[in-house]
């Protein structure tokens, strides 16, 4: 049943996809100052995003493992975080691809992109920190506590093209300005590529899910074989 | 400026698409990893239920 939820989901995701990438291509026309390069935002702001609702998820499952002591949920946080660390880099490396051509560097110490980094450092030490820690009750307990404070940075990541300005562009998606700041057919397309995006993440997230099941069977025969 | 900017809007697909390839790839290699460590297990624990009367004939005797 679930695998043929991911496979549909899979496949969602690549007809929405297609739809999009004709639109992008050969419907959405230039950009006015930056021409063609623009497309690149098609990709760069639905990643970051689905990268922030995944620490947001992940915060969410550390706590309910905190509360509650489930091991589901620390698994489920941990492949979250996983594929959250993907779509984050795929954020990073796109627009310092998309900066080389608009800003003329391939990088700059500001606060979005430095406070980006920095959380793809600290949920980068959350997945390092996972495979150091044999003990499961120890390591679920540790990650989620790191999980926690992490999201501090994901809270900063968000604001900080509101609290400073610098060199990274301010928001421009009309649910945070009101509108004006970017052609509705251009935002449209933005959350239509979103929501394909959002759908392969989940998808990944729900087999990663499953291999950390798996790890979890691993484990508890293997000490049962230990015990006998 | 217009070919320069059409080279890098492609770089930017490319290592988007690529990134999300390579975690895939992983992702799959990881998976299969763990199958053949499941079914080492279990032939392992298989094995041990398997020699525990013998075991335990050698002891009446």
């Amino acid at each position: 049943m679930r695998d043929k939820f991911v496979v549909a989901l899979a496949v969602a995701a690549g007809v929405l996809l297609a739809f999009n990438l004709y639109r992008i291509f050969l419907v959405l026309p230039d950009e006015a100052l930056q021409g063609a390069i623009y497309r690149i935002i098609f990709f760069h702001v639905p990643a970051a995003i689905t990268g922030m609702i995944g620490y947001f998820a992940a915060l969410l499952l550390s706590l309910a493992y905190l509360s509650f002591g489930n091991f589901r949920y620390d698994s489920l946080a941990a492949s979250v975080v996983e594929v959250s660390v993907v779509f984050s880099v795929v954020n990073i490396v796109t627009g310092s691809i998309w900066a080389r051509v608009i800003w003329g560097i391939w990088w700059t110490w500001d606060y979005r992109l430095t406070s980006a980094l920095v959380c793809v450092l600290i949920f980068s030490g959350y997945l390092m920190l996972r495979r150091a820690i044999d003990e499961p009750t120890q390591r679920a307990r540790l990650s989620a506590a790191l999980c926690v404070f992490g999201c501090i940075d994901v809270v900063i990541v968000w604001k900080s093209i509101e609290w400073f300005r610098t060199q990274h562009p301010g928001p421009v998606l009309s649910i945070r300005t009101g509108g004006g700041r970017i052609d509705p057919a251009m935002e449209q397309m933005l959350y239509l590529n979103f929501a394909a995006i959002l759908m392969i993440a989940i998808a990944l997230v729900l087999i990663r899910t499953r291999q950390e099941a798996t790890a979890r069977e691993i484990d508890s025969l293997r000490r049962i074989a230990n015990a006998a | 400026m217009d070919a320069r900017n059409f080279t890098f809007m492609f770089y930017g697909f490319l290592a988007a698409w690529l990134i999300v390839l390579l975690y895939v790839i992983s992702l799959a290699r990881r998976g299969a990893r763990l199958n053949r460590e499941l079914e080492q297990v279990k032939q392992l624990i298989g094995a041990d239920r398997a020699s525990e009367p013998a075991r335990l004939e050698d002891r009446s005797r």
